[in-house]
């Protein structure tokens, strides 16, 4: 091992002030953390900068850092789907998720789940809505780790073995247990050290890797030269790429640790005003993204592309920097994993266990078990990055996204009208997994597949949006034919305005962190 | 009649939610943007113009949040 000590020194100080962090946040804007609500939502209380904070650091991890311009390096424009994808998201969640927020704080619902179960009266329908989550979200919390393994890698941890797995092993046994410790409040107190890291290490590289690369006309040459028509989209490539960016935007806010961060506001507006602000990260991914093509000008060649951007760093940027921006990302793969294995944790505890487990549950032993699962997830990730490959990892995570779209026609169809059949949406949704599993796997998990009858032409389409248009015909066919035959939906105990409901907004509570003691 | 002038202004307002769609349109027509002339700063148009839609799309929302919400 070769170990770049400068930029390691630079990466330790940063991990241990975020751990620090992490610990104490537990006594920010202090909560019974015996209950649920607070352990695995915050109390309800982030406010617009929080949250901007929070889902900020959530929703463009660490993996998304360096998969993005891993994509635009090895495939070329094809890779900028992500910024289409999340232009769209913030006008989608503007719309909908209020609504959401709104019958959740209602009714005290603190997953997707919960409110399928409120909505529908089935606890089947609960059940796929919650373990769809939860698969989906395993992957992603896997992938973290890809991404923070990728910058030990070039700060010299190469090779195999257990001193090349140690520093992983630590920094996520350290998150392990704060965030049992703390719960949402601990990513939500760090994210914001993360973000900063974050827009500090973009804006020094978009001026100064351009600057020494003789600007974006050179940086654009080189990967033209690399990619030849690529660089810019070929016909064939444009159905592929829209709706590439439309299921990922329809799949994102299903996710459960995007929900957590609706969950866990502190009123509609919070999420209103995000929907504007948020699209500042769209930007900066945007940045990212070409950062990709930075790395073809500055002449990296590397066969893995996750490790581009971490060798761009090295090569550009001196030592200390490079160490900021590795922290920056390191860190950045700390806060999703948090929150995920925290929505996770939230997932089963309240959809599972108190279902199906233990239907006496006090709210202390809700909480004490979300605890311990948030525990378990993360030790699972970590085998399954040291069990099994990299690629399965991402393979899977693939997967995740093509099953977490087939949760749309309960959460989000939901959120407006019951007259689809509970039934109709189970048995939908069983034939989207699998179909949606059969054209991953089919294709060696390819994200595309051709359209029955000739109707995608010569081109593609992403799979997840496929299987999610064929659920949701046939829950539509299946409702008709369940309400011919008289099977209805159970009990609704949602009120119709109960979808607009809003609190008082209290400003002073809400809106800066100023008023806190310890962050 | 106050409640009615409620009614028709909250029907009113629900009309800046057509906004939103137009950021819908602009990325989902790939056709429509997948060209490199003309270039800024030596960035191909097809990058630069999906950065300037993050700027605009975030716009319209903000329009959109303001014009919609209840004074």
């Amino acid at each position: 091992m070769n170990i770049n000590w400068t930029a390691f020194i630079v990466f330790l100080l940063f991990f241990l002030l975020v751990t620090v962090i992490g610990f104490y946040s537990a006594r920010w804007r202090q909560g019974n953390l015996e209950l649920l609500d607070e352990w695995g939502l915050g109390g309800r209380r982030f406010g617009t900068l929080i949250t901007w904070f929070l889902l900020g650091g959530d929703l463009y991890t660490a993996y998304t850092f360096i998969a993005v311009p891993a994509s635009m390096y090895g495939k070329g424009a094809i890779g900028f789907f992500a910024v289409p994808y999340t232009i769209i998201i913030y006008p989608f969640v503007f719309i909908v998720m209020p609504r959401l927020w709104s019958v959740a704080k209602k009714h005290g619902y603190i997953t997707a789940a919960d409110f399928v179960k409120g909505r529908f009266g089935s606890n089947s329908l609960a059940l796929a809505v919650a373990v769809t989550g939860i698969l989906a979200t395993m992957p992603y919390i896997a992938l973290q780790l890809v991404g923070m393994q990728s910058v030990l890698d070039a700060m010299g941890f190469t090779g195999t073995g257990f001193m090349h797995d140690l520093p992983l092993i630590i920094a996520f046994l350290v998150l392990a247990i704060y965030t049992f410790n703390s719960g949402l409040r601990a990513p939500a107190a760090i994210a914001i050290v993360k973000d900063l890291m974050i827009y500090i290490t973009v804006i020094a590289a978009v001026i100064y890797i351009p600057y020494k690369l003789g600007g974006f006309g050179p940086i654009f040459d080189a990967a033209a030269v690399k990619h030849k028509e690529a660089v810019i989209l070929g016909p064939k490539a444009y159905a592929p790429y829209a709706t590439l960016a439309l299921g990922s935007a329809l799949a994102l806010f299903l996710y459960p640790h995007s929900l957590i961060g609706i969950f866990s506001s502190s009123s509609r507006n919070v999420i209103k005003r995000n929907s504007a602000l948020l699209p500042a990260y769209s930007f900066v991914l945007g940045i990212i993204a070409l950062l990709g093509f930075m790395a073809i000008a500055a002449g990296i060649t590397t066969k893995d592309g996750n490790a581009a951007i971490p060798e761009l760093f090295l090569k550009m940027f001196p030592s200390w920097f490079a160490g900021f921006g590795f922290a920056a990302i390191g860190v950045g793969a700390l806060v999703p994993a948090a929150i995920m294995s925290i929505a996770a944790a939230n997932l089963f505890s309240r959809n599972i266990y108190k279902v199906f487990i233990n239907k006496n549950a006090t709210e202390t032993q809700e909480s004490k078990v979300a605890k311990w699962f948030s525990l378990i997830v993360k030790v699972g990730a970590l085998l399954f990055i040291f069990l099994m490959n990299k690629q399965d990892a991402i393979n899977l995570q693939l997967l995740g996204g093509i099953w977490i779209l087939q949760t749309l026609p309960a959460v989000v169809v939901g959120l407006y009208t019951r007259w689809l059949n509970r039934w109709a949406m189970v048995i939908g949704w069983l034939i989207g997994m699998v179909y949606g599993t059969f054209m991953a796997v089919s294709t060696s998990y390819g994200n595309q597949y051709k359209l029955p009858f000739g109707l995608s032409g010569a081109s593609t389409v992403y799979s997840g949006l496929y299987a999610l248009v064929l659920n949701f015909i046939l829950a539509i066919i299946l409702t008709f034919i369940f309400r011919a035959i008289g099977i209805g939906n159970g009990k609704d105990e949602t009120q119709p305005q109960d979808y607009h409901f809003d609190v008082a907004e209290d400003q002073s509570n809400t809106h800066s962190i100023g008023n806190s003691r310890h962050v | 009649m106050i409640m009615q002038n409620k009614q028709n202004e909250k029907k009113a307002s629900q009309w800046w939610y057509i906004l939103l769609i137009f950021p819908f349109i602009a990325m989902l027509w790939p056709s429509s943007y997948s060209i490199a002339e003309p270039t800024l700063a030596g960035m191909p148009f097809f990058y630069w113009y999906q950065m300037l839609w993050v700027i605009i799309s975030a716009a319209l929302t903000a329009v959109v949040y303001f014009a919609t919400k209840r004074k």
